[in-house]
């Protein structure tokens, strides 16, 4: 959830405020999609609406024909431009308790507000639409742009908007504000100060666009985005119940890393992850691609039950996949048809089916993955084939041996027992991943009220959502009469006409690099989330990314190459007071950056970052007993040493009971579901992370030694020097006199004990240099300590 | 992603900085949040307050008690050997438990066993002026027995630990939603100064059986913003996560240092006015607040021998009976929910053996815990729950050494006391071999919406709205159990 979150409609309206979105308490037409279905959503579709067991009254109110059709009164639920002849109107401002809609025992009331919004659409023609996002999105041409102003498509959407509603865009940000954000948004990292100074020197509309291509082209692309990919397909190193032990599937991690940084079109990386293993000759990369189908929990417990566990990993993947790239809320079908979108529960099931043939198993045993793809560096595998030739060997002379010598029997015998055990022990030890393979499918029923032991439901084949256009053309099935396959479902998702697809993932860049969706909600594309805010702008940019062949780096660049991306965040009391959520883009966003990116910061700034793309997971400084309460087997976290100490957030190993700590403290997810949107908080646990943990503490003591050594002039110039490292921009007079007094202080307390400097210097598993004295370095690591907790050293602005 | 019909953490720093501290219903509160530009996820604003409820209107009505202890005995101890007599079960020991009993049930680790009765294996008796009958193995707890209210007729739908304990915390085995913890945390916020508003530890016996893992889901605040998250107190190190500052680094230089990096983000914020770092401020000072009263809270120097005693605590051992005692202390500092995990309860294999040593470590700290707060007239509003997260089987196991019992989902026994609740009873009660609960029947949902009740609070109206629904704590069922009710 964006804590810049917007009430709903209905709290706006039941405030006596009303959004900027909807329709005016005055007589501004009232548009259906954007007014009225969330209302009727909201507050009617619970018992009239898609669900078919719990239906009231034989009357739906989210199709066409339910609310423009006769009730059980005689009259219609619905009468365009009759409010009196209107059924519904009648039942919703019924004064006997019996007759009121909605029943007090809903909780769901409406207020007059909303009534009187109904009213005067029924008064207007009660204008009907079928849902937005369900039909293919169309582009329509951008509004013109005026003369001198941007030409830009986004901003010509977003700007005519403005200027309805009577808002002026914001200036330009600065070039130190705007070079640093893009750095950040499109890397995770903060910009190298020399780049920051070369782009503020001439920040010309070319030296932008050079800059986008240069962070574009950048490896830490990839990193970026897969941050939030991994929280989307719940990408964990560990298996996530009971005993939660470690599972191989890091390669997988890589995987999305190269794919975003090498702009893998995002149909193929759609096909990839869900059906890698079925594409034609199969790469390796994509069939560790297809380890997406084995990221769901999964136990090891005693006493658990095959067919209940394979049944929670189906739903798992049901609810994820549809998370993923339907924004649809699927997994409350599970049970029951949908409350709220027309999805029923034999389409959960039908869904769940495509994954059938995934191999599986309900109960996993003793660390035993498969199936798995072995990664051999180039020296495993020539002593993979020494081991193999040896054999073959000594398996052609046992089969050639004279009968009568058992001496040489016995002894080749002994070495091939003796060379088999050594290939299993080695074999144990090459890098593997958990991949998709494909076996004929299990059987999938419709659970009723998602039992698993009730058997007694339908059998179901894989089939696409009926309500939503079927795939035509290339994407196609091969045969009709085929069982659909994972690379059906895949096809499917990236077909043309596809609704959802292109709009869910563009609208997640969106989100990525302005902080709010168009639609906000960015895992619910269906009648409970609210309506974008600018329609045909996603529409356009949806088309756009299709038929850009899916070209996520082309979005990517053309949504900061906007003028709105690169306005100044800083907001006007105009805008707070018109528009304190920012849903119109008359300015750009501030937030805390993600929880790896945190700690990012801190390294980057430090020079101890470590910039490794991809490799097994690692392990930083965690609180000692932090695992004591894990077992089956018990585990101590073991630090790593060198390189692995000091690598990016995103590699942090991820236990999903036992996330590290400092990563739970900027509200990194467990990653045992999708999730779409991190919630963020700010806690005193953040705090304490920032200021003690010893990760940020050893930074801290690095910075101050990269200053001793690097940053030249005095007391006053160094302390600009880090400020610059960390915020990218040049400090103000009053921050160095906070800084200076602080650096003084601390000065004269390590002079009077050097112990206590020296313990302080020691924290971490780096070496302070010699050369540099004890106090001095523990004096300016209390001043980098204090510059890295400051809110800008971990914001984007 | 989710939108939100009433106003959420979003709004507490500024609800409470725009409208002072009355509580004032949805609208009010919406209106802040606009106003204020809605994107602080606020902890307590003013610093006197640990937690500021996030949604107006609560508790609903006048709550019977201000805290709950939750006392989770986890692996599931057994009810046939705890607080449900089943003469019956004794009856049948040695045979083969009736097909009825098992058609179409689900069977954890006896699955592919002969399914054989076996008879509970310690004496009951009455306690208590009440005369309740309670195993002879808990004396203690025997002793406290007019306290208790007995349920009898639990029942839940997960047969495996980790889900079983997933159900529970947050009332389904969907990984994701909040813990009752963080529910109560964001309708009724914390009156704890310096203190987290949720707080969890864990101890383990020094000779149990597989001692559970207790995963961090268990007091998670799922979608609820994070804010609402139950915080572990370790029994190494610090007890707090980064609680301690760093080596060679003085209270006094911390303090200015923190001093520092709240002038600095105030300087830059003059201009800015956000409220996200006006908060923040707010979470240093508390952060550095919590440096010191943390550490005070669990040293237990000052507490006489006779509490000590009272508990059978030997000092700060992260024993359950230490925990007991700081349970006491954080009732005392205005913590709303704490809970004590008891890691040794999974007893597939000699059960005698194994509960007694539970029942060593447990059974007088649990009623320690129940005296102490009644002597300091507390134990009114302080509800106390004790029980695992599913029963144990009538069948024996004998596929792992002694005799045992399997995993159990179809009932089992818990106790309330305190905060409201009826003492010197029981309610409910299982068939007669104490494998269904037929009468009365509590289903986990059920206690959470009573759990909620005592605190004021109608389960149906404490909602959150995530992915288009409005979520609760009970899911879409819970009764609150009336006739246990004081």
């Amino acid at each position: 959830m964006t804590l810049r979150g917007l009430a709903t409609l209905g709290a706006l309206l039941a405030c006596g405020t009303h959004s900027v979105l909807a329709a005016d308490a005055g007589g501004a037409p009232i548009q259906f999609q954007r007014d009225i279905r969330p209302l009727l959503s909201n507050h009617c579709y619970q018992c009239h609406g898609p669900d078919q067991e719990t239906r009231e009254a034989d009357l739906r109110l989210d199709t066409r024909e339910g609310l423009f059709g006769e009730t059980a009164s005689g009259s219609p639920a619905i009468a365009p431009g009759k409010p009196a002849d209107s059924e519904v109107l009648r039942r919703i401002t019924a004064e006997h308790a019996d007759e009121r809609m909605p029943p007090a025992a809903a909780n769901k009331p409406l207020s007059d507000g909303q009534i009187d919004l109904l009213r005067r659409w029924v008064e207007q023609g009660a204008d009907y639409h079928e849902h937005w996002s369900y039909a293919a999105p169309v582009r329509a041409e951008p509004p013109a742009a005026g003369t001198g102003e941007s030409p830009h498509p986004v901003d010509r959407f977003i700007r005519a908007r403005l200027a309805s509603e009577g808002l002026e865009p914001a200036p330009p940000a600065d070039p130190v504000t705007l070079a640093r954000r893009l750095a950040l948004d499109l890397t995770g990292l903060p910009p190298p100060p020399a780049t920051v100074a070369r782009y503020a020197a001439d920040p010309s509309a070319a030296n932008y666009a050079a800059l986008v291509d240069e962070l574009l082209a950048s490896p830490h692309f990839g990193e970026r985005l897969a941050i939030y990919w991994l929280d989307l397909v719940r990408y964990a190193d560990s298996c996530g119940y009971h005993s939660d032990v470690e599972r191989p599937i890091w390669p997988y991690r890589d995987y999305v890393i190269n794919a975003f940084s090498s702009n893998l079109p995002f149909d193929q990386f759609t096909r990839e992850q869900l059906a890698g293993d079925l594409l034609p000759d199969p790469t390796l990369a994509q069939r560790i691609a297809s380890g997406y189908n084995r990221l769901n929990k999964t136990t090891e417990e005693g006493g658990a039950q095959e067919g209940e566990y394979l049944a929670k990993s189906a739903a798992d993947r049901v609810r994820t996949t549809a998370g993923v790239w339907l924004a649809a809320t699927l997994g409350c079908a599970e049970c029951h048809d949908h409350k709220f979108d027309p999805y029923t529960t034999r389409d959960f099931y039908s869904f769940a089916a495509f994954f059938a043939d995934v191999q599986d198993q309900g109960v996993y045993k003793a660390a035993n993955h498969d199936p798995v793809v072995l990664l051999p560096s180039a020296e495993q595998s020539a002593r993979l084939a020494e081991l193999t030739a040896r054999r073959q060997e000594l398996d052609s002379q046992l089969a050639t041996l004279d009968a009568a010598d058992a001496e040489t029997r016995k002894s080749l015998e002994s070495e091939l027992k003796d060379l088999k055990k050594e290939q299993t022990q080695f074999e144990a030890s090459i890098p593997r991943s958990m991949v998709s393979v494909s076996v004929p499918p299990r059987e999938t029923r419709i659970l009723p009220r998602g039992n698993w032991l009730d058997a007694s439901g339908e059998l179901v084949e894989p089939r696409l959502p009926g309500f939503l256009p079927a795939a035509a053309g290339d994407s196609a099935p091969a045969a009709e009469t085929a069982r659909l396959t994972r690379l059906d479902l895949a096809n499917w998702l990236t077909a043309p006409e596809h609704p959802l697809t292109a709009r869910v993932f563009v609208n997640r860049l969106w989100k990525l690099y302005f902080g709010a969706g168009l639609a906000k909600n960015l895992d619910d594309f269906g009648a409970q989330g609210e309506l974008p805010s600018h329609p045909e702008l996603l529409d356009w940019l949806a088309v756009e990314f299709r038929e850009s062949g899916w070209n996520v780096k082309q979005i990517v660049r053309l949504l900061v190459t906007s003028a709105t991306y690169q306005q100044a965040s800083v907001p006007t009391p105009e805008q707070l007071r018109r528009d304190p959520q920012n849903r119109l883009l008359a300015r750009q966003a501030r937030w805390r950056l993600d929880a790896e990116m945190v700690r990012d910061q801190a390294l980057a700034a430090s020079g101890l970052l470590v910039r490794t793309i991809g490799g097994p997971s690692v392990k930083p400084y965690q609180p000692e007993g932090y695992w004591e309460f894990l077992n089956f087997p018990k585990r101590t976290w073991k630090p790593d040493s060198g390189d692995a100490q000091h690598r990016r957030g995103l590699y942090t190993h991820w236990q999903r009971t036992f996330l590290h700590p400092s990563l739970l403290a900027f509200d990194a997810p467990s990653r045992e579901e999708c999730t779409a949107e991190r919630a963020p908080s700010n806690t005193p646990k953040s705090a304490l992370a920032l200021l003690n943990d010893p990760s940020f503490v050893e930074c801290a003591r690095a910075l101050a030694a990269r200053l001793l050594r690097e940053a030249p002039g005095d007391d006053r110039s160094r302390i600009a020097w880090a400020w610059r490292e960390c915020t990218s921009r040049d400090p103000h007079d009053d921050e160095l006199g906070v800084l200076g007094e602080l650096l003084a202080h601390n000065r004269e307390r390590y002079a009077a004990d050097a112990d206590a400097a020296t313990s302080l210097a020691q924290v971490g598993e780096t070496r302070w240099p010699d050369d540099l004295p004890a106090p001095e370095l523990a004096a300016w690591t209390a001043v980098a300590r204090a510059i890295l907790n400051v809110h800008e050293c971990v914001a984007r602005n | 992603m989710r939108a939100q019909p009433q106003p959420t953490a979003t709004d507490c720093l500024s609800r409470r900085a725009f409208l002072g501290r009355t509580s004032l219903g949805l609208g009010a509160a919406s209106l802040a949040s606009l106003l204020s530009g809605g994107s602080s996820p606020a902890l307590a604003g003013n610093s006197s307050v640990g937690i500021a409820p996030a949604i107006g209107g609560l508790p609903h009505f006048a709550p019977r008690a201000k805290r709950v202890i939750f006392l989770c005995m986890a692996g599931g101890p057994s009810h046939f050997e705890t607080f449900d007599p089943k003469p019956g079960l004794a009856a049948m020991h040695g045979r083969p438990i009736p097909e009825s009993f098992t058609a179409g049930q689900p069977i954890a680790q006896l699955q592919g066993q002969k399914l054989v009765c076996q008879a509970p294996l310690f004496n009951f008796r009455k306690w208590g002026e009440s005369g309740l009958e309670i195993t002879e193995e808990l004396p203690e707890i025997g002793g406290v027995a007019d306290h208790l209210c007995i349920v009898r007729s639990l029942h839940t739908d997960q047969i495996n630990h980790d889900p079983a304990h997933t159900v529970m915390n947050t009332g389904t085995s969907i990984s994701g939603r909040p813990s009752m913890g963080s529910w109560i945390l964001y309708g009724l916020g914390s009156e704890a100064d310096n203190y987290p508003g949720f707080v969890v530890s864990t101890s383990t016996s020094k000779d149990g059986r597989n001692p559970q893992p207790i995963a961090t889901r268990q007091w998670h605040s799922g979608f609820l913003p994070s804010r609402y998250q139950g915080v572990a107190f370790s029994s190494h190190g610090d007890p707090v996560h980064y609680l301690s500052s760093p080596a060679g680094v003085t209270r006094q230089q911390q303090q200015e240092l923190i001093g520092a990096v709240q002038k600095l983000d105030g300087l830059r914020n003059q201009a800015l006015a956000n409220p996200e770092v006006d908060t923040r401020i707010a979470q240093y000072e508390m952060a550095f607040r919590m440096q010191t009263s943390v550490p005070e809270l669990m040293d237990i120097a000052d507490e006489p021998q006779h509490v000590l005693d009272l508990y059978g605590a030997k000092g700060a051992d992260g024993s359950f009976a230490y925990n007991c005692l700081l349970a006491r202390r954080m009732a005392e500092r205005g913590v709303r929910f704490i809970q004590l995990y008891h890691r040794d309860w999974d007893h597939h294999n000699d059960l005698a053996k194994f509960f007694r040593i539970c029942a060593r470590d447990c059974d007088r700290p649990t009623a320690g815990l129940i005296r102490d707060l009644n002597q300091r007239g507390m134990l009114d509003d302080t509800l106390i729950v004790w029980g695992g997260e599913f029963g144990r089987t009538p069948m024996a196991q004998t596929n792992k050494g002694g005799v045992g019992r399997d995993h159990h989902m179809r009932a089992f026994s818990m106790f309330l006391a305190g905060g409201g609740i009826r003492g010197g009873m029981t309610y409910g009660a299982t068939d007669e071999i104490g494998y269904h609960a037929v009468e009365n029947r509590v289903h986990v949902n059920d206690l959470h919406a009573t759990l909620l009740h005592q605190l004021g609070i109608d389960h149906k109206r404490l909602v959150y709205r995530y992915q288009g629904r409005d979520f609760r704590l009970t899911d879409v069922t819970g009764e609150v159990v009336r006739p246990i009710l004081a």
